[in-house]
């Protein structure tokens, strides 16, 4: 297949798509001093060049649409149209935030700021806690946020000398990076050999230096964590907080709720867990839920409800803005109807199904792919390639890019860390038991391939634009942008 | 309703090769006691009576009026193809491009992307994006701490408030020292952080400034309005060290607060302590060329606690937008829409001859009046008409209780201009 040309080697001088309306007002000029001096480098294409290009681009892409998307940890689950319908309605599209500044143009945005407010109630009950806050615009934001208001709990209680955060082996490489921008030291707890926290090595660690613990649940090994409510208690009875990744959310919703497990904190995967698009990467919404002792530090302003009237109010405790107006708005919107649409039996209904797919795809290839851990999973399965490495040289990689010639996305390969050349496959509820079973056979077929013809697997991905490509190379010589004078 | 696809017949099968009877055996994990008894959740809904209703909740909110709100974000026109193409699922259902073979569109894309923010800022390299202005700020001054090995960040006065609040919300645990504007730049100073144009949309040079800071060492910060420097001096022209900017303005919709697009952007020496994905281009072993992400030592999924940011997505489909709609409007087009912009704000402002404007010098596509009467009474008055106004400063905590900041992009017509003057003078001798 044909390389795609860049955008700035297609075009012509003198092409232009779209322009302003013919100015109607006199012309002025800008004094010389503020004036760009330097040439304006962007392309110049008709609205058929753009259209041509970033269709042909498109078909480069496997999505939900197109591919099952097995990505473990991501939920990678059908994104409702109904949902896009709804974010595009003009009321919604076109508010500008800057409404909620000037309480007299609040009138103007009440639909907007219902939204807000029952949105952030339905999050908080489902998380079984006090309060809910849209403002975090990703998972890694909703992270931040999260153990920023464990650091301002502890500060408002004078208590000083807690200047660590406790996380397993197994969590997301986003919660020790968050716990350190916030500015705590991490710990990181041991996982055991059934792939659960090791609670004899957490004990130990746990301290009045501890100000908080995050914990992912079911873990990123597929498991329930068996004393997720020891471990909370225990951090409670010294006097730190749990923080509840909320990455895994889709497997125990209206089965268990964080807070009821003894979580003081969750963030959040909207896109995840209620089916926004995943965007190639974003945006998504990182909204938080909090427990009684954390709503005083929520970020401000908060949607507050006055006989009917939705308004906003500024708490004095705040840590302050996480973001410039409610998040990503549009974002949560989407999130707010796919909840409305399917309801609490619904959300209960999306856990089953995700736990059974999973399991389905364990119980289908597990004579062939060692499972990481025994049992059965939650929603999604951890499985080796360790094997295939050592007896035929067939690592996760090369499963993955096998997947893709059979018109598959990879599953999560090489995480968690804990697990040697893992295969991380969560299937999501929307899929259905044949597409299952065609991913199965893929599967099965790729192990007979590891043993039979190893070589083939090696040269994967033979069907797509590119094979695999040299990301060494890539970094030693660093192109990361086609600038007039470096063409490309 | 809801999406899932099993059918009962197949729970069945399914049950019998996992080898469980019931759906409660694969929740068995999930200790008794702390298993949900009931929660207070709705019945779900169709998807015909969820538009109806989510119709009627969208009516009661007003994005018909005439805009003069501005304030880091604006009424631009999207034009039609940024819809359709960003809203083609193998876009919007794709996720970040760990598989690079099956994401070349999406990494081409990224590679298009902040190769023409660099073209636009006069820049060297671009990230893949972050969430949106106020935390690229953040961001930018972490970086700039990380480079210079300094914890001083100077927030210029000209910085938007919001961006400066998420700026002290983040930093709250971090090393960064804050300080206000008014603080002399010296030896400790990381960087000085500044916005071109100023919030209150006076355009600024900081040429001079520029060269105070790197002869003590420190970084120069600027954040910019892109769509300005269609015919504004840029940053890299300046001789800024990290540029950042609020894309919402590329081609993105006002959507009551985001999704926006926090754009980051830097020189080539300084990549390796940029935060947030990068895409470079690479080749296969039969050397076709492609785009994979690079540098990804950097981050969070690789070095835990030690990454250079927290971050793990980005805002890939708006900084999609923001590629398209730029691609859209080209050379020419941009130039035209920043002029009109530019033109269209000074007819107002002469339109606008019995207030006061604050502004010191020429501005871009804002400025700031201090009216005869409280800013939020005339704003409402202006609502009754039809108009938003702007933004009464004071509720931003900044300016005196009669100051509205008005903004003006290449959507106003004449007329509209007109209007807004008549009614605004009437409201204010009203």
């Amino acid at each position: 297949m044909n390389k795609i040309k860049t955008i700035f080697e297609t075009g012509a001088p003198g092409r232009c798509a779209v322009m302003p309306e013919p100015l109607d007002v006199p012309d002025v000029s800008l004094p010389e001093v503020f004036q760009r001096d330097t040439p304006l480098a962007l392309t110049e294409l008709s609205e058929m060049d753009v259209v041509r290009h970033f269709t042909r681009l498109s078909r480069r892409n496997f999505g939900v649409d197109s591919h099952f998307y097995p990505l473990g940890s991501c939920t990678m689950k059908y994104n409702p149209k109904i949902s896009e319908s709804v974010a595009s309605l003009p009321g919604f599209a076109s508010l500008h935030p800057g409404l909620t500044l000037v309480p007299a143009y609040r009138e103007t945005c009440q639909g907007a700021l219902e939204v807000v407010y029952e949105l952030e109630r339905l999050l908080a009950e489902i998380a079984g806690m006090a309060a809910g806050c849209l403002q975090p615009m990703a998972g890694a934001h909703g992270e931040l946020t999260g153990v920023l208001l464990i650091a301002a709990y502890h500060r408002s209680k004078n208590d000083m000398k807690r200047d660590t955060i406790l996380i397993p082996d197994s969590a997301h490489g986003t919660n020790p990076a968050s716990a350190a921008m916030a500015g705590f030291k991490t710990v990181t707890l041991p996982s055991n050999a059934q792939g659960s926290v090791d609670y004899d090595a957490y004990a130990a660690l746990m301290g009045e230096h501890v100000a908080g613990v995050m914990l992912t649940c079911p873990n990123t090994h597929g498991l329930f964590e068996p004393h997720v409510a020891e471990i909370a208690a225990l951090a409670h009875e010294h006097g730190a907080l749990m923080y509840y990744d909320g990455a895994n959310l889709n497997a125990i919703l209206g089965k268990c709720r964080p807070g009821d497990l003894g979580f003081d904190v969750m963030h959040y995967n909207l896109h995840k867990t209620f089916g926004t698009p995943h965007g190639m990467g974003g945006p998504g919404s990182g909204a938080i839920a909090v427990g009684e002792r954390l709503a005083p530090f929520l970020p401000n302003p908060r949607v507050v409800k006055n006989d009917g009237i939705y308004d906003l109010h500024f708490g004095d405790s705040s840590i302050g803005r996480m973001a410039p107006f409610f998040g990503n708005f549009l974002v949560a919107l989407r999130a707010y109807v796919y909840i409305l649409a399917v309801g609490g039996e619904g959300l209960k209904k999306i856990s089953e199904n995700a736990v059974l797919n999973a399991n389905y795809v364990l119980a289908r290839l597990k004579e062939h792919w060692r499972p990481a851990f025994d049992g059965l999973c939650m929603h999604e399965c951890l499985l080796t390639a360790a094997d295939m490495t050592a007896d035929h040289g067939i690592r996760a990689l090369d499963v993955a890019k096998a997947l893709l010639d059979r018109g598959f996305h990879a599953p999560t390969v090489y995480f968690p860390l804990t697990v040697k050349e893992g295969l991380m496959i969560e299937p999501t509820e929307t899929e259905s038991q044949e597409t299952l079973d065609d991913f199965c056979d893929a599967m099965l077929e790729i192990a007979r391939s590891a043993i039979e013809d190893p070589e083939s697997l090696h040269h994967a991905p033979v069907s797509l634009p590119v094979g695999r490509l040299n990301e060494a190379q890539a970094a030693r010589n660093l192109d990361c942008a086609a600038l007039p004078q470096n063409k490309s | 309703m809801d999406w899932t696809t099993i059918t009962e017949v197949e729970k069945r099968d399914i049950f019998k090769t996992v080898g469980v009877e019931a759906m409660e055996e694969l929740f068995a994990a999930i200790p008794e006691s702390l298993r949900l008894d009931s929660w207070d959740m709705p019945e779900g809904k169709n998807e015909s009576a969820l538009l109806r209703e989510f119709k009627a909740l969208s009516q009661r909110n007003n994005a018909e009026q005439v805009c003069f709100m501005g304030g880091g974000y604006y009424d631009h026109y999207i034009p039609a193809a940024v819809d359709a193409l960003a809203g083609r699922s193998e876009f919007y259902t794709a996720y970040t491009p760990y598989q690079p073979e099956c994401s070349q569109g999406t990494l081409q894309a990224i590679y298009e992307y902040q190769s023409l923010i660099c073209r636009l800022m006069d820049m060297e390299c671009a990230n893949a994006s972050l969430y949106d202005g106020g935390t690229a700020i953040f961001e930018a001054a972490v970086m700039a701490a990380r480079i210079t090995k300094r914890q001083r960040v100077i927030v210029h006065d000209s910085v938007h408030p919001l961006w400066k609040q998420m700026l002290e919300t983040h930093a709250a645990g971090s090393v960064l020292k804050i300080e206000t504007g008014s603080e002399p730049i010296s030896e400790e100073t990381a960087c000085v952080i500044v916005q071109n144009p100023a919030f209150l949309g006076t355009l600024q040079d900081y040429a001079d400034l520029a060269q105070q800071c790197h002869e003590l060492g420190a970084l120069l910060v600027m954040a910019v309005n892109p769509v300005s420097l269609g015919i504004v001096r840029t940053p890299g022209s300046m001789g800024a060290d990290i540029t950042v900017a609020e894309g919402q303005s590329l081609g993105l919709p006002l959507g009551f607060g985001g999704p926006y697009l926090g754009i980051l952007a830097t020189k080539k020496k300084y990549i390796r302590k940029m935060p947030g994905r990068i895409v470079g281009a690479a080749a296969d072993d039969k050397g076709r060329p492609g785009y994979v992400l690079t540098l990804q030592a950097r981050e969070q999924h690789i070095r835990r606690e030690k990454a250079l940011s927290n971050i793990c997505s980005n805002q890939a489909l708006c900084a999609l937008r923001a590629l398209i709609h730029l691609c859209l409007l080209g050379k020419e087009g941009l130039r035209e829409t920043a002029y009109a912009c530019h033109a269209k704000t000074a007819y107002l402002m002469s339109k606008l001859d019995f207030v006061q404007v604050l502004n010191d010098g020429p501005v871009f596509n804002e400025f700031a009046v201090r009216l005869p009467k409280n800013a939020e009474v005339v704003a409402a008055a202006l609502l009754e008409k039809g108009f938003l106004a702007g933004i009464p400063l004071h509720t931003l905590g900044c300016g005196k209780p009669n100051d509205l900041l008005v903004a003006v992009t290449e959507k106003r017509t004449r007329d509209e201009l007109d209007s807004f003057a008549a009614v605004l003078q009437e409201a204010c001798h009203e």
